[in-house]
């Protein structure tokens, strides 16, 4: 080994950051000190502007945790930026003509496009009315994008739009508007949606992850995880089978259920890709406040426990399609678990962790064997393609 | 879950920590390292420190495989990748270990085919499946994996597989414990032993530590309740003044290890003269390479690799990480220029890495995360 190279993208970091003394075990002061220096200098290494340091795009980029949310503020954000984009929420609120609607799109590449419980159809129509649903609204129009590869089977397609036909009838929506585009063999795989859709929402009602405040329960509408890993072992490369089901349903009559039981909601969010964990630190950022989960209390089926102990990763993070996690007063938790449980599709519903107010911003796990941790956003997605 | 619940059980760990608490000498300051990632793994996910005393600290060790992988092999690895018709295959945490150049991810992003696979026999049925590629597992891992390796090179060879080849970056743990102990600026008390490990070379091994080091080693296994028992065994080791290896892993680990797995091991590999850890340098006799009866399916023989030492940035202190010198928080760029996002050293990149482990789940003080969530 005679010669010897330095790596450029790492020694630019260092200079970036600067590296710090007050480390070591000689620094000075008391070790208690010192470690609470170390974390200031990670809280403001955290609040930087996020900056896209790759040259190009990477599967981390589309995995919905930390590197899809620095390329979204970085690149579109920035260039977009306007009050109605800013919050970055499941769906834009908007006033058009005097009414409040909501807007919001999706695009689905889920492969295999078909799965125990569903299929890329109803998963696209499901998932943009959950959009529209959990942001309080009521949805009422859909347009369909498709882009096929060429060499689709006409009768695959078929199949997919008639279940987008009975999911749009489930969730009282109309397709109203659609394109179609061909691209040559090689360049997609098989078939890829995008849904937008449109909804209207209620003038006296407010929601938003910003409103969530000490003292708040958190819910969620039932077993997570489901969707996540039956998409993994549907693709058969593990040879474990299970049986399970996609959870994809349409969530706009139980978020309209627990939004006429319950004045007290405060924020609903649908569990899709990065599972509750990414939607509760969502909720803990927007709001600046710590969310305390409840590790036993998180319904989880034990087929998909088991799966996640096989494949090292936590149901937290797996994708649900018709979950959501929704924050009310603490003293309304009661009945919000009652007008969840009301409705077949919240039959799971419970109440899994509180708001606190420290530390600012974080997730902790209370965990089932009795310790603690830190629940932050995922690097990457161990489960990609999923939606 | 069976065979899972029974090693998460609340009120057992309760009972062993007030054990433990029990053992404990006031004003004494005990030391363990665990060895191996998957420990480390388990103690930050359930958050097993907090059943802990103040003065029982547990050091996180070189056992997580793709920590201990210097970014010289990454850029072999990817330069391999980059002729053509090679499909490159490694284990999932691999494909964010950065080299000089950046990631897997990067390389795929211009051009490459690395992908992700489970087991080398994953690799090997690529290989069959596209005969007109060419198919290099990375190898990387302890004794653990080294078996699986072993077994993929034996039936390719009986099935005369062509197009099939194994980038060794097999690593074994005794030499790296071994620098550790000789390393002058450490105090340890004792040990977890890798249980995973010890399936494979099981519990003989080790004796030279208990033998000339005079420090206790107890092999674990990998549920919150086999660390806290195998940190209880150590203690009373201490307290009754021994220093033996004890198994408490006999569950899964023979005292005499796998024999069928040694002997396909030898059969396919040989030890290197000397291989560079990340952060630990140039230790000798610490990984295998493939024999010369496999040299058909030796990359580094079918490729020319470039060999270039990349040399990590000087604020970069993993070594110190890995051999328990520092606290992970108390690196110069921990959680600043080095963070899970963009690790520039391997501990930060695998959730087994010690870096990655206290960045996620234990970055904050034990104190405060208490009272937030009024334990």
């Amino acid at each position: 080994m005679s010669t010897e190279r330095l790596a450029p993208w790492a020694e630019r970091a260092v200079s970036e950051h600067g590296a710090t003394t007050g480390g070591g075990p000689g620094g000075p002061g008391d070790p208690g000190d010192r470690e609470q220096r170390v974390l200031d200098r990670i809280d403001k290494a955290r609040r930087r502007r996020p900056k896209v340091r790759e040259d190009r795009i990477t599967s981390a980029h589309g995995a919905g945790g930390k590197a899809t949310q620095t390329l979204v503020e970085a690149v579109f954000l920035d260039a977009f930026r306007n009050p109605a984009l800013e919050p970055l929420g499941d769906a834009a609120e908007l006033t058009v003509g005097g009414e409040r609607v909501a807007m919001t799109t999706d695009s689905f590449v889920v492969s295999p496009l078909f799965f125990p419980g569903g299929d890329i159809g109803d998963l696209a129509v499901n998932g943009t009315v959950n959009d529209l649903a959990v942001a309080g609204a009521t949805p009422r129009y859909l347009s369909c994008g498709f882009i096929i590869e060429e060499g689709f089977e006409v009768a695959d397609l078929r199949s997919i739009v008639s279940s987008m036909t009975a999911a749009a009838d489930a969730a009282g929506v109309a397709l109203v508007t659609g394109d179609t585009k061909v691209v040559g063999k090689g360049s997609g795989d098989g078939c890829y949606l995008n849904t937008t859709g449109i909804g209207t929402l209620d003038p006296d009602r407010a929601l938003g992850v910003h409103t969530v405040r000490p003292g708040d329960a958190v819910l969620v509408s039932g077993p997570v995880g489901d969707h996540g890993v039956t998409i993994m072992l549907e693709r058969g490369e593990l040879d474990i089978d299970a049986d399970l089901e996609s959870d994809t349903a349409p969530l706009n009559g139980l978020c309209r259920g627990l939004l006429d039981a319950v004045p007290g909601v405060r924020a609903m969010r649908d569990a899709t890709r990065g599972g509750v964990a990414t939607v509760l630190n969502e909720v803990a950022r927007a709001a600046q406040v710590s969310v305390v989960v409840e590790e036993d209390a998180v319904p989880v089926r034990e087929e998909v426990r088991g799966a996640c102990e096989l494949l090292g990763i936590d149901p937290l993070y797996v994708a649900c399609e018709g979950r959501f996690v929704a924050v009310v007063d603490g003293a309304q938790a009661e009945t919000a678990v009652a007008a969840l449980r009301s409705q077949p599709l919240g039959a799971g519903a419970r109440v899994i962790g509180h708001v606190g107010d420290d530390p600012p911003g974080l997730v902790l796990l209370k965990t089932g064997f009795g310790g603690t941790r830190i629940v932050d956003l995922l690097v990457g997605d161990p489960l990609p393609r999923i939606c | 879950m069976r065979f899972v619940d029974e090693y998460r059980d609340a009120g057992k760990a309760r009972a062993l920590a007030s054990k433990i608490a029990g053992l404990c000498e006031p004003g004494r300051h005990y030391k363990f390292m665990e060895v191996c990632g998957g420990h480390t793994h388990t103690i930050y996910k359930h958050g097993l420190e907090d059943y802990l005393p103040e003065n029982v600290e547990l050091v996180h060790g070189p056992g997580c495989p793709v920590c201990v992988i210097p970014m010289g092999r990454v850029d072999d690895a990817i330069h391999i990748a980059s002729t053509p018709d090679v499909l490159m295959t490694s284990f999932g945490d691999m494909m964010r270990v950065p080299g000089s150049g950046g990631n897997f991810f990067d390389s795929n992003a211009e051009g490459t085919n690395i992908r992700m696979v489970y087991s080398p026999l994953d690799s090997l049925k690529l290989a069959r499946q596209n005969p007109d590629k060419h198919v290099v597992f990375m190898a990387i891992g302890f004794e653990t994996t080294a078996p699986s390796t072993a077994m993929t090179l034996l039936r390719a060879r009986q099935e005369g597989i062509r197009n099939f080849s194994v980038f060794c970056n097999h690593v074994t743990i005794i030499p790296a414990i071994k620098a550790i102990l000789d390393s002058p600026d450490l105090r340890l008390d004792g040990f977890l032993g890798p249980g995973h490990v010890s399936t494979v070379i099981g519990c003989r091994p080790y004796e030279f530590i208990a033998r000339d080091y005079g420090k206790p080693l107890v092999v674990a296994g990998f549920e919150p309740l086999d660390i806290l028992q195998s940190i209880y065994q150590l203690l009373v080791q201490l307290k009754e003044g021994r220093s033996e290896v004890e198994n408490q892993y006999a569950r899964v680990v023979p005292w005499q290890g796998n024999q069928v797995a040694l002997r396909a091991m030898a059969e396919t590999m040989e030890l290197r003269p000397y291989f560079e850890w990340r952060g630990l340098g140039f230790i000798s006799h610490s990984a295998t390479r493939l024999r010369e009866q496999f040299a058909a399916f030796d990359a580094e023989r079918i490729f020319s690799l470039p060999g270039v030492r990349v040399a990590d940035p000087k604020a970069c202190q993993c070594g110190e990480v890995l051999k328990g010198v520092l606290k992970p928080w108390e690196c110069k760029v921990f959680g600043t220029a080095c963070t899970p996002e963009t690790p520039i050293g391997t501990c930060m990149v695998s959730p087994e890495g010690a870096c990655a482990a206290y960045y996620n789940f234990g970055r904050f003080s034990r104190q405060r995360v208490k009272e937030a969530t009024g334990a």
